[in-house]
């Protein structure tokens, strides 16, 4: 459920980085997810017969998130995503404010600013942040309708680096909190079901696997068995053993 | 013959007749129109009302669209 809306799968992926639209469009196929990451970029005037993204996935079955890759400053996110509104009236956005070309990672500060001018615009804004606790606490204030905490870097594929900021963040949230860039295999996706995460962003772990559409696949099920997993309830982690086998009755 | 004027398209510039629509010239150039938002001078147009715009000298239009992103 984001923003009063129920979606079949828990597993959003990236569109960007792939060999071609072709492929794009399997892999979100295969992956089984039913919202995709979208950027906003100029029309190429002078190629007319360059391939469109929405000839390959349809926006009436498959819900297009926009985001604001690439935007350094409030001003620059609040322009892409009214354009994007523009183009085929979506109010659900992906908002990212960045803040360092090297790192990638957000800029709170603006991130916060757009998240609450967003929201009074109507915009149902899902929020790609940082991994602190407290700034997820105040983009909530400020009318977030998902939190999307980093593991790591993106496109990094380092997984996730800070576990205990992620189960904190659960804790405290209501809202969807959804793992948003950094992973690099499908267990990393199983790991944040486990945390309690309510979904993952996966863009470049499946885009430039080997095998994109194998590894589509192999997150999808990897979402699925972390949140089966979360609603099963491990175990207690022991320092000693605990044999499986009955003691009594051994020969 | 008619007058030309100098406008920017997405960061280019073109010569375009005066008094030419801009509904004119995005049909020239074939874009689907319904796929894309359309910003004159920085500021984003309702599509539904582009019909009765001319264009002036030193427009800066900006035309846009969805592409594979993360």
């Amino acid at each position: 459920m984001i923003a009063k809306k129920k979606f079949s799968s828990r597993l959003i992926v990236g569109t960007g980085k792939y060999r071609s639209m072709t492929e794009c469009a399997k892999a979100v196929k295969l992956s089984g997810a039913d919202i995709v990451t979208v950027a906003v970029r100029r029309v190429n005037i002078s190629d007319k017969k360059k391939p469109l993204l929405m000839d390959f996935i349809d926006p009436k079955k498959i819900t297009y998130l926009p985001n604001t890759a690439g935007c350094f400053n409030s001003k620059e996110a609040l322009r892409t995503l009214r354009l994007a509104r523009e183009i085929g009236g979506w109010k659900l956005v992906k908002l990212e404010v960045l803040g360092d070309k090297k790192n990638l990672f957000p800029e709170m500060i603006e991130t916060l600013k757009s998240t609450e001018i967003l929201s009074k615009e109507g915009f149902k804004v899902m929020v790609y942040c940082n991994d602190d606790p407290l700034m997820a606490k105040r983009l909530e204030n400020s009318g977030a309708c998902a939190i999307m905490p980093l593991a790591a870097p993106i496109g990094s594929g380092l997984g996730i680096l800070n576990k205990v900021n992620i189960k904190i963040i659960r804790k405290q949230t209501k809202l969807p909190l959804i793992i948003d860039a950094g992973l690099g295999e499908a267990s990393d996706a199983t790991i944040a079901m486990e945390l309690g995460c309510d979904g993952v962003l996966v863009n470049s772990a499946i885009a430039l696997a080997k095998k994109p559409l194998s590894m589509a696949l192999a997150f999808k099920n990897a979402v699925i068995a972390g949140r089966q997993s979360y609603l099963s309830g491990r175990i207690k982690k022991n320092l000693m053993g605990a044999a499986s086998s009955p003691v009594n009755g051994i020969i | 013959m008619k007058k030309k004027i100098k406008i920017n398209i997405n960061g280019k510039p073109k010569i375009v007749s005066e008094n030419s629509k801009l509904i004119d010239l995005i049909k020239k150039l074939k874009i689907p129109i319904k796929k894309v938002a359309i910003e004159l001078n920085y500021e984003i147009l309702d599509k539904k009302k582009i019909k009765n715009i001319y264009l002036k000298s030193n427009d800066k239009i900006e035309i846009v669209h969805f592409i594979g992103g993360g």
